[in-house]
């Protein structure tokens, strides 16, 4: 079993904390962005309701809806798949490019490639994989993962960058220009675009009624991979999937204004057949998404739509940054989503939250994440995997609290006892709360006493 | 109008004389307030830990204590949320909890929307800065939260501008957690403090010397911060202010 454990990671984030302030500034001028953009629509939260409503109605009908979208798809020329999980998603896109005989793929805007960890996968296989998205190329070329799922490489400054273009890709050591570093990764993209046999992208909305795929981004690199090459392959999750073309215009209006403030991303590019002579297959995976299906508590976490505000907004994930969450999506969406799927491995991500509540108030889609959280806490001491230490303390404090008179004198002797204290006694290792922070002062009587004295007869 | 007071068991302990504020406030209106001594706790510490299952009997408890009354009244968000949103599961269509649930109120929230209070004849000449406790602002709604696209409120606000001489500062966060959080501040205490930390120092680049809330839980952690970090900054519970003891 991993011994992940997000405070401890948190711990190494927040240890620079230059950084770890420029990281949450970043992230929280994203956040006003999408409150400037959210506030210019009257009807904003109408949008998300209806949003949520749309999305609710498609997973509870999802069976409906995938098989009208694999109908529809296919009556344009679309070869569709499925597959139960991560790796038969990743044997059926290797099968497809072995049947093309392809070496080299593009690749652009798809955290569900992540998640079957789709990369070292066809490396392994002797197939190039390049990254286009410029955030992923980055974190791409430094052999890490993306700390968040719209910006990428928000952990890394352009000085990082500026280092990791010098040694990969030969730039100027001390430029770290950002127009100077986009343009030499656009030219060493251009040549891997034109030498591509095959373009894999996501997927950000799959309409059922017209058998066709959506896919928003703001480099337009997704377009290139999928038209330049004659192969296009497509992947997404089975919650990908909406009912109707009407319905796209209320998820791209919440979309982008939610993701990074704009009234709507550069591209928003329709797919509904391949190129001239080309083939377009879908791949649609499951990968432990059902269960969601079937749980109450949990099946909303379903409706995300990956626009990244909750991590935006959530001062938890500002300040420990993606890779603490250690789980493909990081921060409030990604921590339901790892407590659901895996509550041993990620057992410390629900409590990796003060429960503010800013995440369900951002959402576009109204996902109640804070109280997903909470419920997760339960559900791990209902499993037992909450550490027996808390376990027993809780249950005592419970014990305590169910003896009022108990409870009262042994405070009482506290608020004597710990004035006369040596500092040295109190602020031992044993004192989380007070390695950063002082205790408050004791007072000499309680609430409850003053009361009795003062106040009972009044 | 019988009205249940109730005090969370660490402000109890610790912090009477906001206690004792919030009592003296709502004496001033004339309220029939009563205590009831057997209370102790809510039980959201065990429960934001994942352990409500072993504190049912807490809540059977609390709920036993106040269906009496009329009205509850307490001097912290956090604990009122607990009452009010995560009693649900132990309690399955009980008229007790349902009277409970409908009853209890934060005290601001109190003095605004039930007594709707007009006046306070107290006066508080210092610059203050409101922390926004995030179970009070987004759970009990008692402010408008940044995040949502809805006519701006904030009932702290309201209140507070009733008191005399009060200056009450603008902060760059308006809402942002100050990273208590219950066991949060020891489990993620990396986190909790740099939290408090950038929350104390927007209240000191906007000038404040006080900060106020109406959650002792949060202004606990903040003081700690506070007073480890030699900051001339003071806080004190909204109560204080609204019933001009300090
Ligand atoms: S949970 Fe909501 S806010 Fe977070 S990424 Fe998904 S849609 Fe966006």
């Amino acid at each position: 079993m991993s011994l992940y454990n997000h405070p401890l990671k948190a711990k190494e984030f927040v240890r620079n904390d230059e950084r770890m302030h420029w990281h949450d500034k970043a992230l929280w001028f994203v956040r006003e962005k999408r409150d400037l953009a959210s506030k210019s629509i009257p009807e904003w939260e109408k949008l998300r309701t209806y949003a949520a409503q749309i999305k609710s109605h498609t997973m509870a009908n999802l069976d409906k809806y995938l098989l009208e979208f694999e109908a529809n798809a296919k009556k344009r020329g679309i070869k569709v798949h499925f597959a139960k999980d991560a790796k038969e998603h990743n044997e059926i896109v290797y099968k497809i490019l072995k049947e093309n005989r392809v070496e080299k793929v593009v690749k652009s805007k798809s955290m569900l490639t992540e998640e079957c960890r789709l990369n070292p996968f066809l490396e392994k296989r002797g197939i190039e994989v390049v990254d286009t998205d410029l955030g992923e190329r980055i974190v791409q070329l430094r052999k890490e993962t993306p700390s968040h799922i719209v910006l990428p490489a928000i952990h890394l400054k352009k000085e990082d960058v500026a280092k990791t273009f010098h040694e990969k890709i030969g730039t100027d050591e001390d430029n770290s220009d950002p127009s100077y570093l986009t343009n030499a990764a656009r030219e060493n993209l251009r040549q891997k675009f034109l030498n591509a046999q095959a373009g894999i992208t996501g997927v950000n909305f799959a309409v059922a009624k017209t058998g066709g795929v959506v896919v928003c981004t703001n480099e337009g690199n997704a377009d290139m991979g999928a038209t330049l090459p004659k192969l296009h392959i497509a992947c997404m999750g089975i919650e990908k999937i909406i009912p109707r073309a009407e319905d796209l215009g209320v998820f791209t209006r919440l979309l982008a204004r939610s993701a990074t403030g704009q009234p709507i991303t550069s591209y928003t590019s329709h797919f509904h057949s391949s190129v001239e002579n080309g083939e377009m297959h879908i791949v649609i995976v499951d990968n432990k998404r059902t269960p969601f299906l079937q749980s109450n508590s949990y099946k909303n976490a379903l409706n995300c739509i990956r626009c990244g505000a909750c991590m935006n907004t959530c001062p938890v994930y500002r300040r420990s940054g993606g890779h603490s969450y250690d789980y493909v999506i990081p921060g409030p969406i990604g921590s339901t989503l790892g407590s659901f799927r895996d509550p041993k491995i990620y057992k410390t991500l629900s409590f990796a939250c003060s429960l503010c509540g800013s995440c369900s108030n951002v959402c576009p889609v109204k996902i109640d994440l804070d109280s997903q959280l909470y419920t997760h806490r339960q559900d791990l001491r209902e499993k037992n995997i909450i550490s027996n230490k808390k376990r027993v303390t809780m249950q005592f404090a419970v014990w305590l609290m169910n003896r009022p008179l108990l409870f009262s004198f042994i405070s009482k002797l506290a608020r004597k006892t710990i004035p006369l204290l040596p500092k040295a006694v109190i602020y031992n290792k044993y004192n989380i709360w007070g390695k950063h922070r002082d205790i408050p002062q004791m007072p000499a009587k309680s609430f409850k006493e003053i009361y009795k004295e003062e106040f009972k007869n009044d | 109008m019988k009205v249940g007071l109730f005090i969370p068991c660490f402000m109890n302990e610790l912090y009477p004389k906001s206690c004792v504020a919030t009592l003296k406030l709502l004496k001033k209106f004339d309220l029939d307030v009563e205590y009831p001594m057997q209370q102790t706790c809510c039980g959201q510490a065990m429960a934001n830990s994942g352990c409500s299952k072993d504190m049912k009997s807490l809540a059977y408890k609390f709920v036993d204590t106040f269906k009496k009354y009329d009205y509850i009244v307490a001097p912290s968000a956090s604990c009122v949320t607990m009452v009010k949103e995560h009693y649900e599961p132990f309690f399955h269509y009980n008229e007790d909890y349902n009277k409970v649930k409908v009853s209890i109120y934060e005290v601001c929230e109190f003095l605004h929307d039930v007594l709707k209070i007009e006046k306070l004849n107290v006066k508080f000449p210092y610059k203050v800065g409101l922390h926004n406790s995030c179970h009070g602002h987004r759970t009990l709604r008692l402010g408008s939260a940044s995040e949502l696209n809805i006519p701006y409120n904030n009932k702290l606000k309201n209140l507070l501008n009733l008191v005399e001489e009060i200056e009450i500062i603008e902060l760059q966060r308006e809402d942002e957690c100050c990273g208590f959080g219950g066991t949060f501040s020891v489990s993620e205490e990396d986190i909790s403090i740099a939290m408090g930390k950038d929350r104390i120092a927007d209240h000191l680049n906007s000038k404040a010397e006080v900060i106020t809330g109406a959650d002792m839980s949060c202004l606990m952690h903040m003081e700690g911060i506070i007073k480890r970090d030699k900051k001339p900054l003071r806080v004190m519970h909204i109560t204080e202010i609204l019933a001009g003891e300090f």
